[in-house]
């Protein structure tokens, strides 16, 4: 069967009866099986726990009717939750030797949304372990190739995620983004990404990394999925003590779209460069009124990351101690030793306040930045990632090179706002190229509105990379 | 070598250069923080906003894990109990 690449498509096909959930979980397992053994993008496909999730969705819609679908918005969306997703009975690493074995007891609180909506769960997608990384190359389960080209990165951490939709191996992936590890794949692999407000969905039963940067997302084919996947898994759970809700209006005048000159800076790829401002360009001739704008400080972003992430991680890792779960803290691999000892070193007394508190201060000059910026335009329009994907192994022995991939992620997650990344086409050499948009907090309604708008005007198709054996 | 001690990391004698040498590189990285004034700014450790978030202390018996389950994710159980390594040891002036 042709696995359709939308949410509409998959329940059209479910309620014409063209497939039922089982054969479409048939088809997804038959292509992991086929090709993932080269692309890595699954440490553990959870085959049985899908095949009784797809014949309670074949049930459903038995009893239920076309009915079903309006009760359960995501029915028979077939979902690869990152590993780093608590998964009730279902295997969970975070891509560490770590956690080789844990099996949790209760899922997070985003997986059971999407169950509780209807979605089927095939299996744990591969990432840079604890979600530590740009390229997914951090994995202790080995790196996840790029459908694309299998030569490059897909881009990560949450690699294992962009490499299953690119494949076709699932409708839609959740990801987590610290600071660029939802978008970062859905730039290299040619997909939808979103990293919602901080605060909007919940971290609950999420492996936790940077606290107060950590936002749970998903990558999909389309803005229309993104938007009907969040309206899941967004709202209050009584669990995470970070979420709140907001209602949005959108702008009735005219929308005004900025170009921080910042994010464009030497250093900026051409093709990249040029993708971006022609997409800029679409806004600018369906009505925008497109500004360049300043935002002099979210230069020291990666800086900033760069000190507070590694200091939350030296914290939220100090609970594996291997008693109550999990093996000992020996067989952290050494990205992750890179960051809990920088941390450590950050936040130890004397160097406190040269490097966390500094850090901590200059964060909210970042975030005055971006206060002012959206009293003069609505949203903003960034490069995700300076450079188009780059070859396996090229950043693996510099670390400092692979943390300035993410110099264009940081704004979003150290001022909490939201930040859609959207695909907009190929280089010259046939590798994804993309842009993000960024909005004020609570303003996913106005990014969903923009992206899909976007999609109308370039007359966008769903993409899938062809893979052969 | 002592931040890996801080840290509660083993790293061999040979895994110390390395790092130290990776680390520098990223700690100068840092520098360029200096270039900006931060007196009179606000540290900011959170951007929610929110303070005491609260909820009723109810016994919430959905999010609880019954006692198989708690046990479930180590080998080392003694008497449904967590088996940790010992932290005190018998006197040697005895």
């Amino acid at each position: 069967m042709n696995i359709p690449l939308t949410i509409k498509k998959t329940q059209m096909g479910l309620k014409e009866k063209k497939f039922s959930a089982v054969e479409l979980v048939d088809a997804y397992l038959a292509r992991i099986n086929t090709f993932d053994k080269e692309l890595n993008s699954f440490i553990t496909v959870s085959d049985e726990h899908a095949y009784r999730e797809a014949g309670d969705v074949d049930k459903s819609i038995k009893e239920l009717g076309k009915e079903a679908f309006l009760k359960y918005p995501l029915l028979g969306v077939c979902v690869a939750h990152k590993d780093v997703f608590l998964t009730k009975s279902i295997r969970t690493t975070a891509a560490s030797k770590v956690l080789e074995n844990y099996i949790p007891a209760y899922s997070a609180t985003v997986v059971k949304k999407m169950a509780d909506a209807g979605s089927i769960t095939l299996g744990k997608t591969n990432c840079d372990a604890w979600a530590h990384g740009s390229s997914g190359e951090n994995s202790d389960f080995g790196p996840s190739k790029n459908p694309w080209d299998k030569e490059y990165v897909p881009g990560g951490s949450s690699s294992g995620s962009g490499v299953a939709l690119a494949a076709n191996f699932a409708l839609i992936a959740t990801g987590t983004d610290t600071c660029g590890s939802v978008r970062l794949p859905a730039n290299y692999c040619c997909l939808f990404g979103l990293k919602p407000t901080y605060g909007s969905v919940s971290r609950y039963g999420v492996v936790a990394m940077a606290s107060s940067l950590d936002s749970i997302g998903h990558l999909a084919r389309s803005t229309e999925d993104i938007e009907k996947v969040f309206l899941v898994t967004k709202g209050l759970d009584q669990k995470d003590s970070t979420l709140a809700e907001r209602n949005f209006q959108i702008s009735k005048t005219k929308l005004r779209l900025g170009i921080a000159k910042e994010f464009f800076t030497e250093g900026l790829d051409e093709e990249v460069k040029n993708s971006v401002l022609a997409s800029a360009n679409f806004f600018e001739k369906n009505g925008f009124e497109v500004k360049e704008v300043s935002m002099p400080y979210t230069k020291y972003g990666i800086s900033v990351y760069y000190i507070v992430q590694p200091a939350e991680v030296s914290s939220n890792l100090g609970r594996y101690d291997g008693i109550r779960y999990g093996g000992e803290r020996k067989r952290f691999a050494d990205e992750a030793k890179r960051r809990i000892m920088l941390g450590t070193y950050v936040l130890s007394s004397g160097y406190y306040d040269a490097y966390y508190l500094k850090a901590m201060k200059v964060r909210s000059k970042i975030i005055e930045d971006v206060q002012k910026v959206f009293e003069n335009v609505d949203v903003l329009i960034a490069p995700v990632t300076p450079t188009p994907p780059f070859k396996l192994g090229e950043k693996v022995n510099n670390p400092l090179k692979m943390y300035l991939t993410d110099i264009f992620a940081a704004t979003a997650n150290l001022s909490g706002i939201p930040s859609l990344a959207i695909p907009c086409g190929f280089t010259k050499t046939g590798l994804p190229l993309g842009f993000q948009l960024m909005g004020p907090k609570f303003s996913e309604p106005l990014l969903f509105k923009l992206g899909k708008l976007y999609e109308d005007w370039t007359n966008w198709k769903p993409k899938v990379a062809s893979l052969s054996t | 070598m002592h931040i890996a001690k801080l840290a509660n990391l083993q790293v061999k004698k040979s895994e110390v250069e390395k790092f130290s040498r990776e680390l520098s590189v990223v700690i100068s990285y840092f520098d360029e923080l200096n270039g900006v004034d931060t007196s009179d700014i606000q540290p900011t450790s959170q951007t929610t906003g929110l303070e005491n978030v609260l909820r009723e202390d109810d016994l919430e018996t959905e999010g609880s894990l019954n006692l198989q389950e708690t046990l479930s994710g180590t080998e080392s159980i003694c008497n449904d109990y967590f088996k940790v390594p010992g932290i005190l040891e018998e006197r040697s002036d005895k």
